[in-house]
């Protein structure tokens, strides 16, 4: 409730991170908070009781620096491993499906490469903001822009990847649930941003074939 | 003697100078009436296509559900519409031989962003006419005017009914407006500072009327094709037809 | 006239204070119409048409209107607000008082970083009466989008230039920083001895004059840019509007790099004082020594050098390798370390205390309780892969305002309030001020905390009409409360403003040291006179002697000798 959905093979431990982070940094929240309040409340200036005349505790200040330094080095560690997997070349998926995505104000541009499995042929099938993918399979998304910057953003998928202009950038991801998403600009790019939409499909493999087919039939 | 001699001398100068100035403003008041003139003669016409016309490429207008719901058949694109081989959509002017200055019309001129594409396509519009530009669909769409002699502007209307006027104040023919949220959105216009041009309907024909006698030169402009001009002179009260073929390509 | 053009640093001081207030008061407006167009989307306002005719035709908000507010919003109250009321106004004011000198080192230097700043706004406001209205890129600036006449007009390029004069300014005034508080020590006024809010500013000074130069590189890069034709960020290949631009060898990444090499500092720039501030006034009001001096010290030095080595994670998911995303990760989780080593030195430091709310220790506890927030958030969008869900949502947004607004601006509030007495010889109204407070507190909490739920429900920033998604249509609600919140807030500023104003003229009278405290200003009369001490001032022990055993007052000046005085 939080949260939208999670509509790829890796939100749900992104999701796992982040609920992770809540309860640590809930605790200090709290923690902190709490003792604010207390000792503003308890140690209110009284007649007769004076404060006590101390310039600080060497061992009291170690524990608090190598506790919380530990933590974040855990945490470190936790968003490392993810990150590896998420974003590192050699973690990429074999086989994915391709599809390319050519950012410009205010559309983008999606093209799949065809039963030739080329990219810049005459077989290739493009549509503008209609992006279908196929549940199950990885897709690896390749991201372009013609003009400004711009950010490719599925908040079901915990995806998001800059479009940048003589950038070739990538983001793989793999859709889990069916259903319909939609894509918003992440990354301010004029007066349109605010409306680059596009529109997420994501359905059985069979019915994503038979997609291409007829969106290419329909050209 | 002497002084009468100057001041007759003087007075006759005063008078000459006072003529002078009189026939002059006279003759710029007649001259001022010779300006704007409309007379009684018509070029008319056809714009043909020589030649196949390229396939129509159809609109990805399910890059925007509102655009997608307004229309049941496919949309076209709007570059090349030759029914027949008759070409429509080309600006059909008086480019050169119009003399004087013509008053600027109040009325305005409508470019009407409607099913997501522009009505008109292609138009003109004379120098300080207002242009008004209208959002008739429940989406955004920006105005993105492109002159090369005018100034640009780049206008969003996010909400139906929202109405911007825009003036030009220089003459330029081809002027280019596009809408960035649907990248098939164009739309030219011709800048005039006279009323004497008209572009051509879909059996590829125009008429001009309203010219004083005279030699003119017509241009026709097409946003693929180009421009081909031709010369005309037309007596009081003539209809002289003029036809322009550009080749297919 | 010598009073305008004076070379005072206290003048001075109280310049930059009277225009940074003044702007903000501006930012804020402009906060006030973004967060309108927020609660109720395309609706309209009016009277705004005679405002601004372009931007709200009918009185309803077009997208660049609103693209052009946030930017201002943004680069105003980071550059004209937060940064010259912090470093300029409190460094000027405070700096050769609190080391015990009678003025800067340099102080035509001084007065001439003072002037830049009023010149380097009216360049930048400027933008809302040139045509295509003022800079609308956000106040990041990224190029193509900030780079290209193409696509943005004159007000780009008004801000750019006026951000490197304003630059220019910020550098002059840290020249004097440091040479003050190296040279210009009092005898006796050890590094060990100087106050916290020393220690901050010198920390600050420092990471200004290495950091603000690389900005100004990279404004004049993306003005040769946008006037020259060069192409420093901008790529071959581009297609604007249709037309292929002739731009070739530049990339958009190294502005980013080089802009957030400045940036990330500089937000260490807006902190860093508004934590020494607070660390001046929690032990005056808690009646104790600071718990951890030397921790709390080094700590401000070490958040400003790893300060340095963070600036990327502002771009994990910039396209930039991901190696890189590893590296920053870890320098950006390491920050945190100085960071809570001083929040929890500022727990000790009540712990035990004889706790006096007085306005100022209210600001200063309220800064403590919202800043952990904003600190605490951070650590989501260190993490890398829950960064990739939040980077440009609300989250950040969250994160920003309750940094910059619940941390730099309370502290600003507790600077002024502590310190309004010995600028001006007359104390604020404690009554006004303590309602100032609450009521900011409570009102700035409505409008920021749910941010942090709009940016997990996936709302991205910079949107001017939310409801276009249909993920986001149920947020309409709360976006409406957060602007009711806003309005609310700002009105509750004019309680500050006339507590400010007013007192000036009929506030009690401030004696030397109505706040019994001990650092070297609490020494001279309340305002101090040109050249600020009246006799020779020689430090004797630490800044924060309070309740020392065995003697008769709870405090001890710093120029007092003392044997059961700290050294």
């Amino acid at each position: 409730m939080l949260l939208p959905e999670s509509a790829s093979s890796y939100s749900a431990q992104i999701d796992q991170l982040f609920w992770t982070i809540l309860w640590i940094t809930g605790f200090f929240f709290f923690l902190v908070q709490g003792a604010l309040l207390v000792f503003v409340l308890k140690y209110h200036h009284k007649k007769n009781r004076k404060a006590q005349y101390i310039h600080g505790n060497t061992l009291v200040e170690v524990v608090w620096t190598v506790i919380p330094a530990l933590i974040l080095l855990g945490l470190t560690f936790a968003s490392q491993k993810l990150w590896v997997e998420i974003r590192y070349p050699k973690a990429a998926p074999a086989t994915p499906v391709q599809v390319q995505i050519l950012a410009e104000q205010f559309a983008w541009n999606i093209r799949y490469p065809g039963p030739d499995g080329q990219f810049g042929t005459a077989d290739d099938i493009s549509t503008i903001n209609q992006l279908h993918l196929p549940l199950g399979q990885p897709v690896m998304v390749n991201i372009n822009s013609k003009d400004v910057i711009h950010s490719f953003f599925v908040p079901e998928f915990r995806v998001k990847q800059d479009a940048v202009p003589g950038l070739a950038t990538h983001i793989w991801l793999e859709p889990t649930k069916q259903g319909h998403y939609e894509i918003r600009c992440a990354e301010l790019c004029g007066l349109g941003h605010y409306r680059m939409k596009g529109f997420v499909t994501t359905e059985p493999p069979a019915d994503f074939q038979k997609w291409l087919t007829e969106t290419k039939t329909n050209e | 003697m002497k002084a009468l001699h100057k001041k007759s001398l003087s007075f006759a100068v005063s008078l000459l100078v006072l003529a002078l100035a009189t026939g002059w403003a006279l003759a710029a008041g007649t001259a001022t009436e010779a300006k704007a003139a409309t007379g009684t003669a018509t070029v008319s016409g056809t714009v043909t296509l020589g030649g196949p016309a390229p396939a129509a490429e159809k609109i990805k207008m399910a890059a925007d559900p509102v655009c997608l719901q307004q229309h049941k058949e496919p949309v076209m694109n709007e570059m090349v519409v030759a029914n027949g081989g008759k070409l429509q959509n080309v600006i059909v002017y008086v480019k050169d031989g119009v003399k004087g200055a013509y008053p600027t019309p109040t009325t305005p001129v409508v470019i009407n962003q409607e099913g997501c594409t522009y009505h008109p396509h292609v138009f003109a519009i004379q120098v300080g006419q207002p242009l008004e530009i209208l959002n008739s669909d429940s989406t955004l769409h920006n105005i993105n005017a492109q002159p090369k002699l005018n100034k640009r502007f780049n206008i969003a209307q996010p909400m139906k009914g929202m109405k911007t006027v825009k003036t030009f104040d220089q003459v330029e023919v081809g002027v280019p407006f596009k809408c960035n949220v649907h990248p098939w959105m164009n739309a030219y216009a011709a800048v005039l500072n006279h009323p004497f041009f008209g572009v051509t309907d879909s059996s590829g024909s125009f008429s001009v009327s309203g010219l004083p006698a005279g030699t003119y030169t017509i241009e026709a402009w097409h946003e693929k094709y180009g421009t081909q001009t031709q010369s005309v002179t037309v007596a009081d009260g003539e209809t002289k037809q003029v036809s322009f073929t550009f080749k297919a390509s | 006239m010598s009073k305008i053009f004076s070379t005072d640093h206290k003048v001075i001081g109280i310049q930059f204070l009277i225009s940074s207030l003044l702007l903000m008061v501006v930012g804020g407006l402009l906060a006030m119409l973004m967060r309108w167009q927020l609660g109720w989307p395309g609706t309209s306002l009016p009277w705004m048409e005679k405002i601004a005719p372009a931007g709200m035709p009918g009185g309803v908000m077009v997208p660049e209107y609103y693209n052009m507010l946030f930017t201002m919003h943004g680069s105003i109250m980071i550059f004209f607000g937060i940064i010259p009321l912090l470093v300029g106004a409190f460094g000027n004011y405070l700096i050769p008082l609190k080391v015990g000198a009678p003025d800067m080192a340099f102080p035509r230097l001084n007065m001439l970083s003072f002037w830049m700043f009023p010149v380097a706004a009216a360049i930048v406001l400027t933008g809302f009466f040139v045509e295509g209205g003022a800079a609308a890129a956000g106040w990041t600036a990224y190029p193509p989008l900030s780079g290209l006449k193409e696509t943005l007009g004159a007000g780009q390029t008004l801000w750019a230039a006026g951000v490197v004069v304003l630059g220019f300014s910020s550098i002059f005034g840290a020249v004097n920083y440091v040479a003050t508080i190296i040279n210009l020590r009092a005898p006796g006024m050890h590094f060990h001895r100087l106050p916290i809010s020393v220690w901050a500013l010198f920390t600050t000074a420092v990471l200004t004059l290495l950091a603000t130069p690389v900005l100004a590189s990279a404004l004049i890069l993306l003005l040769l840019d946008r006037t020259l034709g060069t192409s420093f960020f901008l790529p071959a290949g581009m297609i604007v509007d249709g037309n292929a631009l002739a731009h070739a060898g530049g990339q958009p990444l190294l502005w980013q790099h080089l802009f957030w090499f400045y940036s990330h500092p500089a937000v260490y720039i807006m902190i860093l004082p508004a934590m020494g501030f607070v660390s001046d006034i929690l032990p005056t009001f808690a009646r104790k020594p600071i718990f951890g001096y030397h921790a709390i010290a080094y700590s401000a030095v070490a958040i400003g050098a790893v300060g340095f080595l963070v600036w990327a994670h502002h771009m994990f998911q910039s396209g930039m390798n991901p190696m890189l995303g590893t590296s920053f990760m870890i320098s950006t989780m390491l920050v945190a370390v100085p960071t809570g080593i001083k929040v929890f030195s500022w727990l000790g430091t009540l712990w035990r205390g004889s706790i006096r709310l007085t306005t100022p220790m209210l600001h200063a506890l309220g800064f403590i309780s919202m800043f952990i927030i904003g600190g605490l958030t951070g650590i989501f969008l260190a993490a890398t892969p829950v960064d990739m869900f939040m980077h440009d949502t609300y989250f950040v947004v969250g994160h920003l305002h309750y940094v910059l607004f619940g941390g730099s601006l309370f502290g600003a509030f507790a600077g002024i309030t502590f310190w309004y007495p010995k600028m001006f010889g007359r104390r604020l109204n404690e009554r006004l001020g303590k309602i100032h407070f609450w009521l900011t507190l409570f009102f700035f909490n409505i409008v920021m905390f749910p941010m942090f739920v709009l940016g997990l429900g996936g709302m991205p920033r910079r949107i001017y009409d939310y409801t276009q998604y249909a993920g986001l249509v149920h947020f309409t609600g709360l976006n409406r409360i957060m602007s009711i919140g806003a309005f609310c807030l700002m009105a509750s500023q004019l309680i500050f403003a006339v507590n400010f104003f007013l007192s000036m003229f009929k506030g009690e009278k401030a004696g030397e040291n109505p706040w019994q405290a001990t650092t070297l200003e609490w020494t001279t009369s309340s305002p101090p006179p040109h050249g600020n001490f009246t006799a020779p001032v020689t430090v004797h022990c630490g800044p924060y002697e309070y309740s020392v055993p065995g003697e008769s007052k709870d405090w001890h000046l710093q120029t007092e000798k003392g044997s059961n005085a700290h050294p």
